[in-house]
């Protein structure tokens, strides 16, 4: 391959302008930036953006913005999701479908990469982002500058994955990215390159923000809260953060070794020089195997939240959750090889990691037999949180049991790598994952927003996402029995197409699903005053973060609150205690806004994109940059600001005013027309 | 719009042709593959997916049960049900929900480490009947068999006599691939440089899909091959008629075979070069001629001596 010193590998035969699907998406794409830039351009609504969004350090600002990336990378790999169905739905005998191999096999790799690292990942770090600080009663997170960094290279990773759209390619070596396929030898173009760049930087974006959650929660609780009084959802993202600060340096790791071979033709993974890519295989899932507790373990925090706040009760066994959400994170670490069954490993090591993989079911049932018994003799609200919590708990149990079918060896000999699978780790991730942030978005879009979530899209949007489900994956289950591999993107079997044609109109019940979310959120916008939470309590809920104003004020709690119980805020409710603080006040102390996140993740991705094309100038260039950045930021002492009692008293005044707008416009109408 | 009509006018297209007539180019087997057995080694997987699956039932069921009658029942408008919202803790519930999960996992456990064993791939297949050997190359995209015994070889072709225990070895030419025929057992992987054990019985004669199930490029989904499971007879027959092509399989002829090709359609060749599969995995070993003087290349005798001498 040819290189240029200025455009590295990049030529313009780069751009697939042949192909109508991706040009359309791309055109598309870009019409609608262009309308965005302008619409926001005439609203002069930069200032305001680049001030309080961008630059904010400020973890509820942040958690908002991961939730909103987030969702837009959801779009993004459902239409990958929707165009997968679809050929395959069509891909039969003489049918050809309208992908070629090449590119079905890179959407097949960018939905994986995309939902798991970029959907998946930002959804629950924004909702912890959002919630954590406020369940402790703190005011920020230990690091918020740090916060603003992980966020800002996560979308610079995410937009990395969008840029191979429309500039050279994606990998074509499924999200795993296994070598051999994915050395040079075999993927000599860009993108593999496109994958592995765009997972290590945005890895090292998770990896300081499990840094500092860890750091957040360990050192930043309200006086009085013991790590047994901390809320259930705060304490499966403490677990969380621990795994991902010891699983995610082994993926760096195993990307550098790969990037190595790629690059500089070392051979940790190749064919031949003594490379080893069953290596690979065990060092990948031994990130990614606690990968999906790291995904799955929050949401199993906001189903013990939501299930029992609309049970209106207590969660049951709370010390049990406790104790399983711990099991579950060690164990996670021990079942790596459960995904590879099929290497030969000989029947012992099959069977250690057989049965270590069937033990996680234990501390499992044991939490779904608790949202069981949390449920029980409780009064039951069917909100859509509520409803997802439900849909999950059924859909889960289904899930769990094909699971431990693929942990038998015996069994996974037989159903490994065929569509049986794909249906099993969907059924674990759409439910487990998944409904666990809808549930999480309809439960707190009230404290983020000051209103909550019309309620009848947000049935629908659930009603068709389980339905959906059940139509989209049952039948890859019995695709699996069938003999069925995934990732075909021609297949001569008649008889699997009825089913792929039925997951295919699940798959559109999914859309109507996602559409209903998205009529969600306008309705809900549109009928803002009249969903207006003018309480801070609109659920009647348990923890702190409901006993200040919605949305709270920015530096959250005007005094630190003090813990007496695990439901720290049923426990003031219970005894007359006031939440509210009242006057005087003291001296809060603030970090300030910076700008340097936001160039720190525009450098990231130039030395991604650097890498990728092999511009050295533009990497060098762009290390350089980073390397200032930080010095910058290191030797700058003008990093935080007081906030005077005086200020603290009118933003107070101005918070809890704010909540009770609605209420007050509707006393000062009343008055108008006496 | 414009692409939507053609799109629909296609699937309702491929749903005739397919309720119209079966494609059986191409297509062998049975349509449930993996609940369908045609040998022990599969039949005894498949009692092994049913018998995990009905010990799982003891939890599920209950668990959707409970969810759908607690859901109902304690439903805020029935204010007849029984309201307790600060029950929380109970050890009786407590110990059953821990131990009867626990219990659970202990008899499949035990069920994981004997099955493990016994169908442990690399385990012989005990029979009366002479083992056969078998030896797999999986290239991009089709699959090599060698009867190193026979000194036959083909390629898409695997035919294997009936009631014979059948021992493959497996290696890859290629990327990483999992050689799989759902009718006669369980997969495993074909690693380059590398070799896996795999032991199959057939008891019933038949033509089954044979596949590679894991992805290994754009040839993927035309790397499936027919297993054909003679008698003795039919399976002398084959040999003898494989014997009588004109080609035979040499490095050179390997050498085009690992040009990519995919829906490769069945190749036979009359004679073997010995040890052909073993030098395959030794080409990945540095035993190569290309891969000994590429690591020449990187160690020069000139330059092995001044690291001698220290320069």
């Amino acid at each position: 391959m040819t290189t240029s010193a200025l455009f590295g590998r990049l030529t313009l035969d780069a751009i697939p302008y042949q192909n109508p699907i991706i040009m359309g998406t791309v055109g598309t794409v870009t019409i609608l930036g262009v309308l965005l830039v302008a619409w926001l351009t005439y609203q002069r609504r930069w200032a305001y953006l680049w001030n309080e969004w961008f630059t904010s350090v400020d973890h509820k600002r942040i958690g908002v913005m991961y939730i909103i990336f987030s969702v837009i990378m959801m779009l993004r790999g459902f239409a990958d999701a929707i165009m997968m169905r679809t050929h395959q739905a069509l891909a039969q005998g003489m049918g050809q479908g309208y992908l070629p191999p090449e590119h079905y096999d890179q959407i097949f790799s960018a939905h994986g990469t995309i939902m798991i690292i970029f959907v998946a990942m930002p959804f629950f770090i924004g909702l912890m982002n959002f919630v954590v600080p406020l369940q402790i009663g703190a005011r920020d997170v230990a690091y918020p500058f740090l916060n603003s960094v992980s966020f800002w290279l996560t979308v610079a990773s995410g937009l990395l994955v969008m840029v191979s759209l429309a500039v050279g390619d994606f990998s074509q070596a499924g999200w795993s990215g296994y070598p051999p396929y994915s050395e040079l030898k075999f993927s000599p173009s860009t993108g593999v390159d496109y994958w592995m760049w765009s997972l290590q930087l945005g890895g090292i974006g998770t990896l300081v923000t499990g840094i500092n959650f860890f750091v957040t929660i360990l050192r930043m609780r309200a006086p009085g809260m013991s790590l047994m009084k901390m809320p259930i959802f705060t304490w499966t993202i403490f677990v969380t953060t621990v795994l991902i600060m010891f699983s995610f340096p082994v993926l760096t790791v195993t990307l550098a070794l790969l990037a190595m071979d790629r690059y500089l033709d070392m051979h940790f993974f190749t064919n031949d020089f003594g490379g080893n890519q069953m290596m690979f295989a065990n060092l990948f899932w031994i990130w990614g195997h606690p990968e999906v507790y790291i995904v799955v373990l929050p949401a199993f925090g906001i189903f013990s939240e939501v299930v029992s706040t609309f049970s209106k009760k207590r969660l049951f066994g709370y010390a049990s959750m406790v104790y399983a959400t711990i099991a579950i994170a060690i164990l996670s670490f021990v079942v790596w090889l459960h995904h590879f069954f099929t290497m030969g490993s000989g029947a012992n090591v099959n069977a250690f990691f057989g049965i270590a993989t069937m033990i996680i079911a234990v501390p499992t049932g044991v939490k779904v037999f608790n949202w069981l018994f949390t449920m029980y003799r409780g009064r039951i609200e069917f909100t859509t949180a509520m409803m997802w919590s439900i849909g999950f708990i059924i859909t889960f149990a289904v899930g769990g049991m094909t699971g431990v079918l693929l942990a038998v060896p015996g069994a996974d000999f037989m159903l490994h790598n065929s569509e049986f699978l794909v249906a099993h780790f969907h059924n674990m991730l759409i439910p487990g994952a998944l409904f666990g942030y809808f549930a999480g978005y309809n439960f707190w879009f009230p404290k983020m927003f000051g209103f909550r979530l019309d309620e009848k899209w947000g049935k629908r949007s659930f009603w068709s996402w389980l339905v959906g489900f059940y139509l989209a994956f049952m039948p890859l289950y019995a695709l699996g029995f069938m003999g069925m591999p995934r990732r075909m993107s021609h297949y001569d079997n008649p008889y699997w197409q009825p089913y792929l044609i039925v997951a295919l109109l699940g798959t559109f019940l999914i859309a109507f699903g996602i559409f209903s979310q998205i009529m969600q959120l306008a309705v809900s916008i549109r009928q803002r005053h009249a969903l207006r939470d003018r309480t801070g309590d609109i659920w009647g809920s348990h923890s702190l973060e409901w006993s200040i104003p919605s949305p709270p004020a920015f530096y959250n709690f005007a005094k630190t609150p003090v813990v007496e119980d695990l439901y720290a805020f049923t426990y003031m409710k219970e005894n007359g205690i006031n939440p509210r603080a009242t006057a005087p006040f003291a001296p809060i102390h603030m970090p300030r806004n910076s700008s340097i996140g936001v160039f720190l993740g525009l450098f990231t991705f130039t030395l991604g994109f650097g890498l990728v094309w092999h511009m050295w100038w533009l990497v060098v260039g762009s290390l350089f940059a980073i390397l200032s950045l930080l010095v910058m930021r290191s030797t700058d002492d003008n990093v935080d600001y007081e906030l005077s009692p005086q200020q603290v008293a009118v933003y107070e005044a101005e918070a809890y005013q704010s909540a009770n707008q609605a209420s007050g416009q509707h006393a000062a109408d009343l008055a108008t027309q006496g | 719009m414009r692409k939507l009509i053609p799109w629909m006018m296609g699937l309702v297209v491929n749903l005739l042709y397919t309720s119209a007539f079966a494609d059986q180019g191409g297509f062998w087997g049975s349509n449930w593959a993996v609940l369908d057995p045609k040998g022990p080694v599969a039949a005894a997987e498949k009692h092994l997916i049913l018998t995990a699956f009905g010990l799982m039932l003891i939890v599920v069921i209950p668990v959707i049960v409970m969810t759908i009658v607690f859901a109902w029942h304690y439903r805020a408008d029935n204010k007849a049900a029984k309201y307790d919202p600060k029950w929380d803790n109970s050890h009786t519930i407590e110990w059953i929900v821990w131990s009867v999960p626990a219990v659970i996992i202990l008899v499949l456990g035990t069920i994981v480490w004997q099955t493990s064993h016994e169908l442990s791939p690399e385990k012989p297949i005990a029979s009366t009947n002479k083992t056969l050997e078998v030896e797999v190359v999986s290239m991009d995209w089709k699959w090599l068999f060698i009867y190193p015994e026979q000194g036959v070889a083909s390629v898409n072709d695997l035919v294997i006599p009936a009631n014979t225990p059948v021992h493959f070895k497996i290696t890859s030419d290629s990327v990483m691939n999992s050689f799989f025929i759902p009718q006669l057992g369980g997969q495993i992987y074909a690693m380059a440089g590398m070799q896996t054990n795999l032991n199959l019985f057939a008891n019933e004669t038949g033509v089954y899909r044979g596949m590679d199930a894991m992805f290994n490029g754009e040839g993927f989904s035309g790397m499936s091959f027919p297993v054909t499971v003679a008698t003795n007879d039919q399976f002398n027959n084959w040999i003898n008629q494989v014997h009588a092509e004109k080609t035979d399989l040499n490095v050179t002829q390997l050498r085009s075979l690992e040009v990519p090709s995919d829906h490769v359609k069945p190749i036979h060749f009359a004679t073997v070069t010995p040890y052909l599969f073993e030098s395959v995995i030794m080409k990945y070993m540095g035993n190569d001629a290309s891969t000994l003087k590429a690591m020449a290349s990187y160690c020069s005798p000139n330059r092995l001596v001044n690291l001698a001498q220290g320069h």
